[in-house]
């Protein structure tokens, strides 16, 4: 929406700055059906919030590809030794 | 319990209890089945759970305390819970959502006694704090403008490079370290929701939070995490 000369297309009478907050509901799929349809045609009309969107699902999608190998396993031993324990010990 | 053949109790055509036979692992995906095999003293069910979950947890034990030794401990001591209240646990909730609860209580409570908010209560961190925008509004058209509150500076698409770009170690690094910037109730939602891909309702019954203030606590971490992606896309 950069072109002065152009006429307000519609926008769903939400202005981007709004759209930024709504996009996590509308993705969680949390917008009330009259809200939603909102930012729907806000979204036809508007190519920067499509990107923004887009960017939106591209860090999620990151996020859930965070490499865990950072994380250590654990010591399965000393656990084996609790439960071991735990075990043996007679039920309360 | 470990195969339809060799239901608990059930002995085998050796004669045997099927613990003595069976393999030293357990391929199944139900948690159910698990905790039935748990009651049972089965070890293998332990630890296929310990295998299951352990890095889920300390993950998780690390957003409340930054020293790993401390997150193991709070982690090992996660599982002795377990087994210790395995007995009373009557699956009201689902196995994990409540290895998860015992979590939470000890690594708050233990963060809490460190001097660390983790609270989702105080004003600083909780849904009904007035949030830091998503997008700074210098970004949008001021409000005497033709077009108000619409974008002045929009995203640039980050291109069909992107989702290369975004499995790149430097990449994820950002990520990391944008996610550990974040305060911690905020850091809890997406590293359940996001990191480790748990729907919504698990999330709310395991931070005792309400589904609003844990989609709001979403919002703005996962804004702040495009945010660092987008000046490192746009930069590089």
């Amino acid at each position: 929406m950069t072109d002065d000369t152009m006429t307000m297309p519609d926008l769903g009478g939400l202005s981007c700055k709004e759209m930024v907050e709504l996009v996590t509901d509308y993705l969680e799929d949390a917008l009330p059906a009259d809200m939603r349809g909102r930012f729907e045609r806000h979204l036809t009309a508007c190519d920067p919030c499509v990107v923004y969107i887009e960017q939106m699902r591209q860090t999620i999608a990151a996020l859930g590809r965070l490499p865990e190998e950072s994380i250590p396993p654990g010591d399965l031993d000393a656990l084996r030794e609790h439960f071991r324990r735990w075990r043996s010990t007679p039920e309360a | 319990m470990l195969s339809p053949r060799t239901p608990p109790g059930v002995t085998t055509e050796s004669g045997l209890p099927p613990f003595a036979v069976a393999p030293t692992t357990i391929q199944t995906d139900d948690d159910a089945e698990l905790l039935s095999a748990l009651k049972q003293r089965d070890e293998r069910a332990f630890v296929a759970l310990v295998e299951r979950y352990q890095r889920p947890l300390l993950r998780l034990a690390l957003v409340y305390c930054r020293s790993l030794a401390i997150a193991e401990e709070i982690v090992q001591d996660t599982w002795l819970g377990m087994i210790q209240g395995i007995d009373r646990f009557e699956g009201r909730a689902s196995l994990k959502t409540w290895l998860f609860q015992i979590l939470v209580n000890r690594a708050r409570t233990r963060a809490e006694r460190e001097g660390r908010d983790v609270s989702f209560s105080s004003l600083a961190e909780g849904a009904e704090a007035p949030g830091e925008p998503a997008v700074p509004p210098e970004r949008f058209r001021p409000i005497d403008d033709k077009w108000p509150n619409n974008w002045a500076l929009p995203p640039h698409s980050w291109g069909e490079s992107a989702d290369a770009g975004l499995l790149a170690g430097e990449t994820m690094d950002l990520v990391k370290r944008a996610i550990a910037q974040l305060p911690s109730a905020q850091q809890q939602v997406i590293t359940l929701r996001d990191i480790e891909g748990w729907p919504a309702e698990d999330v709310c019954n395991v931070l005792m939070i309400s589904e609003t203030n844990q989609r709001v606590l979403l919002h703005r971490a996962r804004s702040r995490v495009r945010g660092a992606l987008e000046g490192h896309f746009n930069d590089g």
